[in-house]
């Protein structure tokens, strides 16, 4: 079994503005959350430095629009996905007072349906990941109770099947992804009674794979991007020791870029930073040596969310 | 060799050089100071969207400027402001909406069916059709679901049809080809569980539930390593454990597949489940574990089943570990 190879991910990361090929350009739209990504798995190798804080601060900011929301990049339109990795950036960094939480609230607010269920903007399309875009980005801010938490825990449960899964509306298949917006969600807002932990730790545990990486659905391959979504649903439901956690760390390491750095989403594909964030991600879980740890839930590090929840006094109260 | 059309289609004519854009003045892309993740484009790319940038400014609703979307849309179809704006001047002007599916249909073939954009388009458009467009929803799905039978988009937009716009009659039909296909495909299993409880026609899962384990009962014995059916035939007796421990096809099948291979895991679990309802040993059942060398004297069913688990699934053996520590105690 190989290293983790952080100097040559944090080159990786930093060096990304200089490739020009096809994945850089469909990048364009979702930037904020290729940052969100990048940052944070710089700061879990403790090489957040490699970047200038205050220039990624300046060009978040330019990407709120005057409505609260943020878009995925200058000049796009505004959408719950990057309104809260723009939010997780700024609690990366430390700079949220930089912005104005009572007017991102008020966005997230106005995308909440009569059913407690999200669209992702003002186009309507409904799925829980944009319940726990909601959810997770309000709780940054502390400003959870300007939604009606109780219909969104409601509406969450409802995606509930009949294996313990989640899927993106009712009746939605299962998928490994959903479930960790789902399950994130319902964490955050404490309804974790929802979750039936038993059952959807054995159907968690059933996407390992003889490779030792995860798969996202039943007889699908395995790929590094799940040793996130499930690792972290497992971590929150308290059930991470029911998979081979050995195996799983093999697989991510064997997914590496030894040469020039970054994570596939099996071994020897090409690298992206999507991967790459995910496996360092899925190896801080798996308690990595050298790496930070990492919230499951916020997706943040922990020492970020330490910060979060217990430096700051409450902003609503004397 | 290639004929004239080929040429003319890779022959682009630069926005700037065309007459129909000479009045418009090119908004380039300010990408602001950022050292994490920048972008290199391409001459093309970097053109068009300077265009549609001077288009979405100055809100132009106009037939060239839907036409502009669709070259942006072309060169990335994952860009939701483009989507975003085409919806806007398909409203302004009122444009067939039918030519639309068709467009959707051509991009769609181009990029990926797992781009979000075209799946929320596409449902913006038959909303607005309405139930006229049942039908070629189910269609285009089905086209799609052809190609990735288990593509998660696909799935979601036909549920949505489903229940929005109709067309249940022959969706548990459609459910039984796809898994004649490939009896492994979980999203057909999961649709074919949406199908029964949903349905309008179907009189719900009760109604149902004799017809199902059997359906389902059948697709285990002929693969029983598929997990699928496993889960199912679970979600068939969801909340109420009594009922499923007395169906006699329940444990029939067990047995069944384990006299075939006493290694199967899902087997193995499932007995482990209806012990632990109250299942009543039977001599085929003694006979089977006894095989594993259990004497069933000296220790309880369960627990023994959990200990073979953990033999025969050595990577979720903490499961089991786990199964067996908290095993109750009036149980077999």
């Amino acid at each position: 079994m190989g290293e983790l190879e952080i100097e040559k991910h944090t080159q990786f990361i930093t060096s990304i503005e200089k490739k020009k090929d096809f994945d850089s350009m469909v990048m364009e739209h979702l930037r904020m959350s290729g940052a969100y990504w990048g940052l944070t798995a710089l700061d879990l190798m403790g090489k957040l430095d490699a970047v200038d804080r205050e220039e990624v601060v300046s060009w978040v900011l330019q990407c709120q629009h005057d409505r609260g929301g943020f878009s995925g990049n200058i000049g796009h339109d505004p959408h719950i996905l990057y309104t809260l990795s723009a939010v997780q950036i700024l609690a990366l960094l430390d700079k949220l007072d930089a912005i104005d939480a009572d007017k991102i609230s008020a966005y997230i607010e106005g995308l909440q349906q009569e059913d407690g269920s999200f669209a992702g903007d003002e186009w309507g399309e409904i799925d829980t990941r944009f319940s726990y875009c909601a959810v997770c980005c309000l709780s940054i801010l502390r400003r959870l109770d300007k939604i009606d938490v109780g219909k969104a825990i409601s509406y969450v449960a409802s995606c509930k099947n009949f294996d313990g899964g989640f899927g993106c509306t009712p009746g939605g298949e299962s998928h490994s992804g959903q479930i960790f917006c789902c399950v994130s969600a319902l964490a955050i807002s404490g309804a974790l009674t929802h979750v039936d932990r038993d059952l959807l730790g054995w159907w968690l545990c059933e996407r390992q794979v003889k490779s030792g990486g995860l798969n996202g659905r039943p007889e699908k391959l395995a790929d590094v991007c799940y040793s996130w979504w499930v690792l972290s649903s497992l971590t929150i439901i308290d059930r991470v020791h029911w998979i081979d956690k050995e195996k799983l760390k093999t697989f991510i390491l064997d997914c590496q870029d030894k040469e020039h750095g970054g994570i596939s989403d099996r071994p020897d594909d090409a690298v992206d930073v999507f991967h790459t964030f995910f496996g360092i991600a899925g190896l801080s879980l798996l308690e990595y040596p050298g790496l930070k740890p990492l919230d499951p839930a916020y997706a943040l590090p922990v020492h970020v969310v330490d910060r979060l929840i217990f430096g700051q006094p409450h902003k609503q109260q004397p | 060799m290639s004929s004239s059309e080929d040429d003319e289609e890779e022959v682009r004519v630069p926005l700037s050089q065309r007459q129909e854009w000479s009045d418009v003045e090119p908004i380039p892309q300010d990408d602001g100071p950022d050292p994490v993740v920048s972008i290199a484009y391409t001459d093309e790319f970097r053109e068009t969207m300077d265009y549609f940038r001077a288009v979405f400014a100055a809100d132009e609703r106009s037939t060239r400027a839907l036409e502009l979307t669709a070259e942006v849309i072309d060169l990335n179809a994952g860009n939701y402001t483009v989507w975003h704006f085409r919806r806007l001047i398909l409203e302004s002007l009122q444009s067939d909406l039918q030519e639309e599916i068709k467009f959707i249909e051509l991009v769609a073939n181009k990029a990926t069916y797992k781009n979000y954009q075209i799946w929320h388009h596409r449902r913006w458009v038959a909303e607005k059709l309405g139930t006229i467009a049942t039908t070629s929803e189910l269609q285009f799905t089905q086209k799609v679901l052809c190609l990735d039978a288990k593509n998660y988009h696909a799935w979601s937009h036909r549920q949505w049809a489903l229940q929005a716009l109709g067309g249940w009659e022959n969706e548990l039909e459609y459910c039984r080809e796809l898994l004649e296909v490939d009896i492994f495909n979980n999203s057909a299993w999961n649709q074919r569980y949406f199908v029964i409880t949903k349905s309008p026609f179907l009189g719900g899962l009760q109604a149902m539930r004799d017809s199902e384990v059997s359906f389902c009962t059948n697709a285990i014995t002929k693969n029983p390593d598929n997990e699928s059916p496993w889960r199912y035939l679970r979600g068939l007796y969801k909340g109420n454990n009594e009922a499923f421990v007395n169906d006699p096809a329940i444990s029939k099948v067990c047995i069944c597949v384990l006299e075939k291979n006493r290694n199967c895991v899902f087997a193995l679990s499932l007995l482990l489940d209806l012990l632990c309802y109250g299942f009543q040993p039977t001599p085929d059942l003694n006979r089977i574990l006894s095989t594993w060398g259990f004497s069933g004297s000296d220790q309880k069913y369960a627990n023994f089943v959990c200990l073979i688990l953990e033999k025969v699934d050595p990577m979720r053996a903490r499961y089991w570990i786990w199964r067996r520590d908290s095993l109750p105690s009036h149980i077999c």
